[in-house]
């Protein structure tokens, strides 16, 4: 039996917020009856201050992925979008007081449908959004994207194939994904080793970082009549500035976490901050 | 936790109180080695020889074709590992894709050691074709290995005609029969199966026994190497108190083989029943095949099954699943995926499998409380009849073989 904390089982016992809203501001629904585990998740959003009013779920799967998805709504009611977006699968792992290695693939489901759900409402809205170019589906077996991959590795500092399957489920089906995951991790943690941030001079790292917002991050702004300026580097940020379209654009700060940090801290390894002035 | 409604027998049982009785002064009393020189250690052989008769009595056998084991764990690789020492020269095992892990993980390991290994499939009842079999031996082939009864879904398999084709074709025949002995009524007099194991504790003796089945004149090569006991076909110290109990439960077991196939199967039919009277979308695995009389496999459909367990488990019913999250694996059971169970079912399994100390009692609580819990899981679950199901397309383009 899986060694459950009690502020799950609660979760279990008494999910918080199970339903659907009629005519929901947003969708996310991830996962399917097939894979074992899937999540629709709607949500009520404040038009003028995109704070999420109201978060209901409706989730099929085990104990850990029901507390999860229970878990998840708690956490984002009250919040803006752009806050509840910087909600990790960690932190709804944390709220319950965690979870077992091998059920964490039911936090990144919380966190999975969010994002569909983010997503669907900027759609929605007719805001056009940046998305990731690695949506190419690596394991077959559970639907799960390099993009997902890639997140669980940054986020929970993965190092092997059986952590990936762990977190994300993939490789953990017919099992023919895991040499692709395995160079998928080799890949991740060789590209951080070349620019570790900790060990750059000023002059070294303003190079990278011009050279990054070039080559990766502002043809892809451009195409949105935007990009960005490298105001300023420092032992441990950089400082950064939106100009043209993206300067006034009500879905730069999603942009600026997604496209823009995410970029670079796929980029260089280290502990460092990229702050948007 | 005030009620403990116990229907997982197929996992392990609770040991008789005639069992316990009988084991005690071969702890501290009669404690002696049964290979001694002494009055002491002596005394304890005919324990032992009676052990051993009462186990051959249950199935049908001579008291010298039982070797005491530890488990049917042990049992199974000793009969495996035998076939493989015996023809070096062989690289083929034959086995089925719904075979408990003692002998599917091996089959496994096997493969990583040069060995070729044909796991004959299973259609949607769970039933196999002999044909098959047949059609896979070849001179290359060490031994086939069937088992009895499934553990999942109980499934009975036709091991008898099997040992006949394997005998016409001149290879070794073993069955995994830990889940049928005790169960339904076995006689190794009647067939001709080369080797079978059994574990004690699912035919209520304590875990820690069980025994291996060996034909008079096949051949074998030990296990476990050392000193000479059981003929030296299994060397280490008598486990005398376990033996013991071992030899008492299949003497209860003999007396008890009516019930099982009457008041247990009574009380597993009305389980069924009820549940299908009850609760909407539901599937009795294999119900149109030949079974045992305790197991049944459930499977809802639109829910999960550890939510079913853990829900079942807050009322004191404990029961267990085939399905992928509760066993650390993310798939579903590899027996439900052999049988091709549909998806909107596959990951909705429970098995419920019942013993001679269940009470239609206990059947009732279930029935009351089950409908309630399957109700509030549907409740959650954003699946149902007439919804759609989300995330399928991306999921029809491979195979999941549900």
């Amino acid at each position: 039996m899986w060694s459950y904390t009690e502020k799950m089982m609660e979760y279990f016992r008494n999910p918080k917020n199970v339903g659907e809203i009629e005519n929901p501001d947003a969708v996310g629904e991830v996962g399917s009856i097939v894979c074992g585990d899937a999540l629709k998740l709607t949500l009520k959003i404040d038009p003028e201050t995109h704070v999420i009013i109201d978060a209901k779920f409706k989730t099929f799967g085990c104990a850990s992925a029901i507390a999860s998805s229970s878990a998840l709504t708690e956490m984002i009611i009250g919040k803006t979008i752009e806050e509840a977006s910087k909600i990790t699968n960690q932190d709804i792992a944390n709220f319950l007081g965690g979870l077992p290695e091998q059920k964490m693939h039911c936090s990144v489901m919380g966190m999975e449908a969010l994002e569909a759900a983010i997503e669907n409402y900027y759609t929605k809205k007719g805001i056009k959004r940046i998305v990731g170019e690695k949506d190419r589906i690596v394991c077959k077996c559970f639907n799960v994207t390099e993009k997902s991959i890639l997140k669980a590795i940054e986020l929970n500092n993965l190092k092997s194939v059986n952590d990936v399957t762990h977190f994300t489920k993939a490789g953990g089906g017919c099992g023919k994904c895991r040499g692709d995951i395995e160079k998928i991790i080799k890949d991740f943690w060789s590209g951080k080793e070349k620019f570790d941030f900790s060990k750059m001079t000023n002059v070294e790292k303003i190079k990278i970082v011009e050279k990054i917002l070039n080559e990766d991050i502002n043809p892809r702004l451009k195409e949105d009549g935007g990009f960005i300026e490298l105001i300023d580097v420092s032992e441990d940020s950089i400082k950064l500035k939106f100009l043209g379209a993206c300067s006034t654009c009500p879905a730069s700060s999603s942009t600026f976490s997604s496209v823009v940090e995410k970029t670079l801290k796929d980029k260089i390894f280290g502990k460092f901050k990229v702050e948007l002035m | 936790m005030e009620k403990v409604v116990y229907l997982d027998n197929n996992a392990t049982t609770q040991v008789a109180e005639e069992v316990k009785i009988e084991m005690d002064k071969f702890f501290s009393k009669l404690y002696g080695n049964p290979s001694s020189m002494h009055f002491f250690g002596g005394q304890v052989q005919k324990y032992i020889d009676e052990a051993r008769e009462k186990v051959a009595k249950l199935i049908g056998a001579e008291p010298s074709e039982i070797i005491f084991t530890s488990c049917g764990t042990e049992s199974n690789s000793t009969a495996i590992y035998s076939a493989i020492r015996l023809f070096p020269h062989k690289k083929h095992i034959i086995t089925t894709s719904v075979e408990h892990p003692a002998i599917f993980n091996l089959c496994k390991y096997l493969e990583t050691q040069g060995y070729r290994v044909t796991y004959i499939g299973v259609d949607e009842n769970g039933m196999l074709d002999i044909s098959e079999i047949e059609k896979a031996i070849s001179s290359d082939t060490a031994i086939v290995s069937v088992m009895w009864a499934n553990n999942e879904i109980g499934v009975i398999y036709p091991v008898e005609e099997i040992a006949d084709v394997c005998k016409k074709k001149g290879v070794l025949f073993h069955t995994d029969a830990v889940q049928a002995v005790g169960k339904i009524p076995i006689n190794m007099s009647l067939n001709k199966i080369d080797m079978l194991s059994v574990s004690g504790h699912k035919l209520h003796a304590p875990k820690g026994i069980g025994f291996l089945y060996l034909r008079k004149g096949t051949p074998f090569v030990p296990f476990l190497i050392g000193g000479h006991q059981e003929r030296g076909r299994r060397a280490g110290t008598e486990n005398v108190p376990y033996i013991v109990g071992l030899g008492k439960a299949c003497e209860l077991a003999y007396k008890n083989i009516e019930l099982e196939n009457t008041y247990v199967r009574k009380l597993r039919d009305m389980l069924e029943e009820g549940i299908i009277s009850k609760i909407d979308y539901v599937r009795i695995n294999s119900k149109n095949a030949l079974r045992l009389p305790n197991t049944t496999s459930v499977s809802f459909g639109y829910v999960e099954g550890e939510s079913i367990l853990l829900m079942l488990s807050e009322k004191g019913i404990c029961a267990s699943t085939g399905s992928a999250c509760s066993s650390g694996s993310l798939e579903p059971s590899h027996v439900l995926m052999a049988m091709k169970v549909p998806m909107i079912y596959a990951h909705g399994t429970v098995r419920f499998s019942l013993s001679i100390y269940n009470t239609e009692d206990d059947i009732n609580y279930l029935l009351e409380v089950l409908p309630t819990i399957i109700k509030r899981l549907r409740e959650i679950s954003p699946f149902g009849e007439g919804k759609p199901i989300f995330g399928i397309d991306s999921c029809n383009n491979h195979s999941h073989n549900h």
